[in-house]
């Protein structure tokens, strides 16, 4: 028998959530929605017990996980980067800043440092092509960004 | 009912009926990849995702053309449609599908274990195709390997086949999509590999995979160094389903009896002794039976403590399954051993005493049209001091590969004897390689011992077919005896859960893994989807039992003689000894902690 352990709270809290939908396979990516709102990731174990309370197979919870860009197995980081890579913040050079920010932080895009603290994803456009390029940190959006200001950015949220 | 024309040939079916099988029914082939179907079994696998199966339709509902091409296998006939199958653009657009699936994936038909038996390959055969004019990055994947089965991702044509027959005839759930786009393969939750996974190792994803992508894992050539090996004895054991299906590896027709021409060939390979699962098969009901005789007898007694129905135990993707699904109820089923496993200890023990051979000098072989018997064999439970019970395990098809390498064939054979004493037979252990025969050949053994009575009819029709799931009343003499019967892990699901929730009695109910039985197993020639062949191995098994002279596992002579000689009683200590087992939970369970 392989024990899967998770604390009592994750698990009352997803039992809950499996609950509000009955228990039902056929809801399975409104609860991993919800899950995911709750934790801002899926563990492999938080899964097992979806399917486990859903009674369908973990192969098919990973299927929906791992085919939507939305779901994420990765951790969060305490702050979250969104950078915008919708057509007008690309070409003034979103990618760039994503560049600058994968060498500081030493990770890849999906990514999260080390010691937990940002996490680096894109997004696609969040109605401030005026300002762009645009990149988020939390609820934070940040304008007309460019590679040399990134430094200063992270800089904000030491301590 | 709908008229249409197909190929300017006027059609009638009726509603709902797709342009794919219209065509059948006119006699009009279409070629198919990715759609699969085993008629009468309950299983359809249409996803519309390969396109090799689109035809023109010039004439639709509207009276216009249609403009797109449309799937066969996916789009129903409607009235007054006119369809070409096999127009300039039809063709056209076939080839281009087939040279974009070859474009991502390895040509090394060569070696490739579906090499001769691949639909791909058939499929690139037939159009034609001489070269792969688009040239692009090729998905690569790591190899996954079971002791059963190998998973090589990259000759994947994501048809999906697999992942239908694991969730929805097996309800395993091992396999599912994951991923997206370039980067999608079929696999275990996380991309684990299969053995951390809930798959039982039945291998039907391998019986219906189009390619190369799923197959067994060989031995060959681990039994030829054993045969070749001068301080080895090497004997072999061979299933009853085997004798009713290799022969069409040979090009005989399906269902033709093989049993003499194959402990023929087996010999000429240069096993010294050949012998039969057939034997244990026996010796199986002699200690299943008992044990069933006893668990009724109890209960009727008024022992609350007795767990009925009593479960089969026969076919390891079986009590793999129930490993994962029904901890619950590890119990419920009979602790006897398979009969691979109860002649291989019984081979290392009785035979090998009487032969004064040591253990580890005898290599057990098995002939098994099953692919879970490879891992089976492995289990620590049957070794005894590091050396396995039985050595390795060949299926059917790597039989015949072996019996080719060896330049012989089949139908030269002159037919031979199996040897004695672990070689004889009756009719009721040749019926356990059918849905319905573990439990028909325990019923005949049963009955007489409950009774006490001959019986007048030796054969119980009523727990014969291929329904997934029947259930007979028998008639012990007065006490009548229910009985349950499924094939195919997701029949075995719904009954066991009926019983569970307490909807159903059953005294004993026979489960096998795969469609049909062990004749419809993994190990086994390849059916492409053609249940008629199934059909054929299963009247073939039974006229194998009617031909044998001893029909009833309690009069086999030999084994008769290994109980007075060696085991005493069936159940007794020697017996539990050596023929019983026991089931581990092997379940996922969700627990607080972190």
């Amino acid at each position: 028998m392989a024990v899967i352990k998770l604390s009592e709270s994750k698990i009352n809290f997803v039992k809950d959530i499996c609950k509000q939908f009955n228990n039902n396979g056929g809801e399975v990516i409104n609860v991993l929605h919800k899950v995911q709102g709750e934790f801002g990731y899926l563990s492999a174990e938080v899964q097992e017990l979806v399917a486990e309370e859903l009674h369908i197979p973990v192969a098919r919870v990973y299927g929906i996980v791992s085919f939507y860009s939305f779901f994420t197995m990765t951790p969060k980081g305490r702050f979250p980067i969104s950078v915008c890579l919708g057509t007008a913040c690309y070409v003034r050079g979103a990618e760039k800043v994503i560049d600058e920010l994968k060498r500081q932080l030493a990770v890849q895009v999906g990514g999260t440092t080390e010691d937990g603290k940002f996490s680096l994803n894109c997004l696609r456009c969040v109605g401030a092509c005026g300002l762009a390029p645009v990149m988020m940190i939390g609820d934070k959006v940040y304008g007309r960004v460019t590679p040399d200001k990134v430094a200063g950015i992270l800089a904000e949220y030491n301590n | 009912m709908i008229k249409l024309t197909i190929d300017n040939r006027p059609v009638e079916v009726a509603e709902g009926t797709t342009i794919l099988k219209a065509a059948r029914q006119a006699g009009i082939h279409i070629p198919t990849l990715c759609y699969f179907e085993l008629a009468g079994m309950n299983f359809e696998n249409k996803p519309g995702g390969c396109r090799v199966c689109v035809v023109e339709v010039v004439k639709d509902f509207n009276g216009r053309p249609r403009r797109n091409l449309a799937p066969a296998c996916a789009t129903e006939c409607v009235e007054g449609m006119e369809v070409l199958t096999h127009s300039q653009r039809v063709i056209n657009a076939r080839r281009t599908v087939v040279e974009l699936i070859l474009s991502d994936h390895p040509t090394d038909c060569l070696t490739c274990a579906k090499s001769g038996q691949c639909e791909l390959q058939t499929l690139a055969q037939t159009l034609g195709i001489r070269e792969i004019p688009y040239k692009g990055e090729q998905s690569t994947y790591r190899v996954d390997m079971s002791p059963s089965i190998i998973r090589d991702v990259d000759k994947c044509i994501m048809c999906r086949r697999c992942e239908n027959v694991c969730n929805n005839i097996q309800s395993v759930g091992a396999l599912s999509a994951v991923n997206r786009g370039f980067q999608a393969v079929v696999a275990p939750a996380f991309e684990q590999d299969m053995v951390d996974s809930p798959c039982v190792m039945c291998g039907q994803c391998v019986q219906v995979c189009p390619v190369g992508a799923l197959s067994e894992v060989d031995d060959t050539r681990k039994v030829m160094m054993a045969i070749n090996d001068p301080k080895k004895t090497v004997v072999v054991q061979t299933a009853p389903a085997v004798r009713v299906a290799i022969g069409e590896e040979f090009g005989m027709e399906p269902g033709t009896i093989v049993t003499g021409q194959l402990a023929a060939v087996l010999r000429q390979l240069g096993f010294d002794y050949v012998f039969d699962t057939d034997f244990a098969a026996d010796l199986t009901i002699m200690e299943e039976g008992t044990e069933l005789l006893d668990r009724i007898k109890r209960f009727t007694e008024g022992d609350k403590s007795v767990r009925l129905p009593i479960l089969t135990s026969c076919c390891p993707g079986w009590v793999n399954f129930f490993e994962h699904n029904f901890p619950d109820m590890l119990d419920v089923p009979s602790t006897a051993k398979s009969p691979q496993q109860m002649f291989g200890a019984i081979a290392k023990s009785y035979w090998t005493e009487k032969m004064n051979i040591k253990r580890e000098d005898l290599v057990v072989v098995s002939i098994m049209p099953c692919l879970a018997k490879k891992y089976e064999c492995k289990r620590e439970e049957f070794y005894v001091n590091g050396n396995p019970d039985v050595d390795y395990v060949l299926s059917t098809r790597e039989l015949a590969r072996l019996i080719k390498q060896f330049n012989l064939d089949l139908n030269e054979m002159p037919t031979a004897d199996f040897d004695d004493p672990l070689g004889e037979s009756t009719g009721a252990a040749v019926i356990f390689g059918v849905t319905g025969g573990v439990i028909e050949a325990a019923t005949r053994t049963a009955y007489e011992v409950f009774t006490g009575k001959k019986l007048d009819k030796i054969e119980f029709t009523e727990l014969r077919g291929l329904e997934g799931i029947r259930d007979a009343w028998v008639d012990f003499n007065g006490t009548p005896i229910h009985i349950g019967i499924a094939h195919g892990l997701k029949n075995a699901r719904t009954l066991l859960e009926r019983v569970r929730k307490g909807e159903e009695q059953f005294h004993a109910i026979e489960v096998m893994a795969c469609p049909g039985g062990c004749i419809g197993g993994a190990g086994q020639p390849y059916h492409h989807g053609n249940s008629d062949i199934i059909k054929k191995r299963f009247d073939a098994t039974y006229e194998e039992d009617r031909n044998k002279p001893i029909r009833k596992s309690h009069e086999n002579p030999s084994v008769i003689k290994l109980y007075k000689e060696f085991l005493g009683e069936p159940c007794g200590h020697k017996s539990h000894e050596l023929l019983h087992t026991h089931y581990f939970d092997k379940s996922d369970h969700v627990e607080i902690g972190e």
